[in-house]
């Protein structure tokens, strides 16, 4: 267990590494870092002088360690468009993103497992046809359309919630939350709601599969036939086997959460970390951009990270492979 | 020929769904409106001097101020959405396809490479693999994209724009292709015919184009199809967050991000129509590349 551990942080570490190494070739030599940060009418010993303090005549694997150092302690350059440190930026749109995140995953995982439950238990009721057919338009249908559509009946047509931002911020010091007031919750609601409704139907549609093919297994049968509860069989014996992979697969989600947080959060003009970045795209902002890139392959290493051992801690099963295999 | 597709298994449990058949339908028909635009549109949209801003904001003709050369209503500029609709699905079709080609020979390519040869090269060509296919594919394409916008000159940008967005989403779709084509290499690479091949001295080049690849093609076809509704998808995305085709010449995706302004204003059919017409488009394909994955899939016989 422990060696499987180090392995994977090893392995984590070492992709960071290449990502840092993009982020660095995207700074280095997409567009010139100087001719970025100053204006038409600085001289050319200004400049000779700027790439001296930037340290850009260093030798290049000189400038990389510099980076990957600078990028450790949080020293992520200077936006150019917007001339701030980027590391101020992203703190202050970070909290955002993660509250919007947050409120989408578990919105889609306590509506997703029970309707996958249920479309599994009964499949030929009419409400499990619903369910199943919300899900397929849910998958077609893009996110930013179930935005618009969102904003154009409860927002234009009806007017119950607010279209746009965040409402009602307090601020805690390091973190800012829309969650202590009412017009906060009141602007999350659609916003959440587009960014769940994908991960909604996978998890639906991966609990009900997983359920189907438990269902089918001898243990239950045998559960059924030592006379239990259908409840005890279902949920005692069934859906505690179903879970394993719906957690890797939760786990792995946050991250594209998180991604998918961009086009939800332009949609609904939302403050957080990807509006921040379309705009970096439009502007070719690269600081910002190399900036989110590695904050992102962060989050996503660090996810699959604990998803890896979660899953060896869940399943008992992976666990004696892994002792067979050493011992 | 007819005959045998006629008689064929596949040809049957087609045959026996109703929503396979009614996507093929849309799918073909949305198609074909497409590639015949310029005949059964009512104006080009692409042609400025063809615009009439008086004519903008037109709603649809059910309601009271709609008019007949106006069926589905107008945008801010005057065009007719009607119209623009049918040369935007021809926008996003045509980049759809081009990602999927792109994506289908890099991945096949390297997929074929991979299984074939194996050892370092395998390795190194699946780990890249491993790496981008735990980032979503839109974060893929949006990186891309922005890299391109600052290696493209500025003036430059707009016409290259098609190009590079090609390029950005079939770079983000290359690993499925690699991973399943690299997975059937692997067992064909062992098989009899190919031994054979290689005792008489045809080189590995033509021993993957000839001999391994019409091997490995079936299940690249179903990977393509669903590819395409993802393609699809994703540039509708791109152009709705305003880094995709130049608002000149708009995909689906960009007639959205133009009618999103509009939202508060009441002119909803700028928004719906063409939002409609791509969620019946990707609908439509995504069926049908659940269909044919069930078809093909010896399995499920």
């Amino acid at each position: 267990m422990i060696a499987l551990v180090i392995r994977r942080v090893f392995q984590s570490f070492v992709v960071m590494l290449v990502v840092a190494l993009l982020a660095f070739t995207l700074f280095r030599y997409v567009g010139d870092p100087v001719a970025m940060m100053v204006g038409q009418e600085t001289s050319l010993e200004e400049r000779a002088q700027l790439r001296e303090t930037l340290g850009l005549n260093d030798p290049v694997p000189l400038q990389f360690a510099n980076f990957v150092w600078n990028t450790v302690q949080g020293k992520l350059g200077i936006s150019y468009q917007i001339g701030r440190p980027v590391a101020d930026l992203i703190s202050e749109r970070l909290p955002a993103t993660l509250e919007l995140s947050l409120i989408a995953a578990l919105y889609s995982l306590i509506v997703g497992i029970p309707m996958g439950i249920y479309t599994a238990l009964h499949p030929s009721r009419f409400l499990s046809k619903v369910f199943l057919t919300t899900s397929l338009i849910g998958i077609s249908l893009p996110t930013f359309l179930i935005g618009i559509l969102l904003i154009l009946l409860f927002g234009v047509h009806l007017g119950w919630l607010p279209t746009f931002g965040r409402g009602e911020v307090t601020d805690l010091g390091w973190w800012t939350t829309g969650l202590l007031s009412t017009t906060g919750w009141q602007s999350v609601l659609m916003p959440a709601f587009t960014l769940g409704m994908f991960q909604l139907t996978l998890i639906m549609r991966l609990v009900r599969s997983e359920m189907l093919e438990v269902l089918r297994t001898d243990y239950i049968k045998f559960a059924r036939a030592r006379g239990l509860a259908n409840r005890a069989v279902n949920f005692g014996h069934a859906l505690k086997n179903t879970l394993v992979p719906v957690i890797t697969i939760t786990g792995l989600q946050v991250g594209s959460i998180i991604a998918f947080a961009i086009i939800t959060e332009t949609v609904f003009q939302w403050p957080g970390m990807g509006l921040l970045f379309l705009q970096a795209i439009q502007f070719v902002d690269i600081p910002i951009m190399a900036a989110y890139l590695v904050l992102i392959a962060l989050f996503f290493v660090i996810i699959n990270l604990v998803v890896d051992i979660l899953y060896h801690v869940v399943d008992p099963r992976l666990r004696i492979e892994a002792q067979n295999a050493h011992g | 020929m007819l005959d045998r597709i006629l008689d064929s298994d596949i040809w049957y449990s087609f045959r026996q769904s109703k929503v396979t058949m009614t996507a093929a339908v849309v799918t073909v028909l949305l198609m074909a409106s497409a590639v015949l635009a310029p005949l059964i549109s009512l104006q080009n949209p692409f042609d400025p001097a063809s615009l009439d801003l008086l004519d903008a904001f037109l709603p649809p003709i059910w309601q009271d101020e709609g008019v007949w050369t106006y069926p589905l209503g107008s945008d801010d500029q005057g065009r007719d959405m009607y119209s623009a609709i049918l040369y935007g699905s021809r926008v996003s079709l045509l980049v759809g396809f081009a990602s999927v080609v792109f994506a289908m020979i890099l991945g096949v390519g390297l997929g074929l490479i991979s299984g074939y040869v194996g050892g370092a090269v395998d390795a190194v060509i699946m780990r890249v693999a491993d790496v981008q296919i735990s980032f979503p594919s839109i974060l893929i394409a949006l990186l891309i994209d922005g890299v391109m916008r600052g290696i493209v000159p500025k003036d430059q940008h707009d016409q290259l724009a098609v190009y590079v967005l090609v390029v950005a989403i079939g770079l983000s779709q290359w690993v499925q292709f690699a991973r399943t084509v690299r997975g059937s290499t692997m067992v064909e690479r062992n098989k009899e015919y190919v031994q054979a091949a290689r005792v008489i001295g045809v080189p590995p080049f033509l021993i993957m184009l000839r001999h391994v690849l019409p091997n490995v093609t079936g299940p690249v076809l179903v990977i393509a199809t669903i590819g395409l509704a993802v393609a699809i998808l994703t540039e509708a995305t791109l152009s709705f967050l305003g880094v995709g085709v130049p608002p000149t010449e708009p995909s689906l995706g960009t007639l959205i991000r133009i009618g999103n302004d509009f939202l508060f204003s009441g002119e909803w059919w700028i928004v719906i129509f063409p939002g409609f017409t791509l969620a019946a488009l990707v609908l439509a394909v995504n069926l049908l590349g659940d269909w044919l994955r069930d078809a093909l899939n010896p399995k499920l016989r």
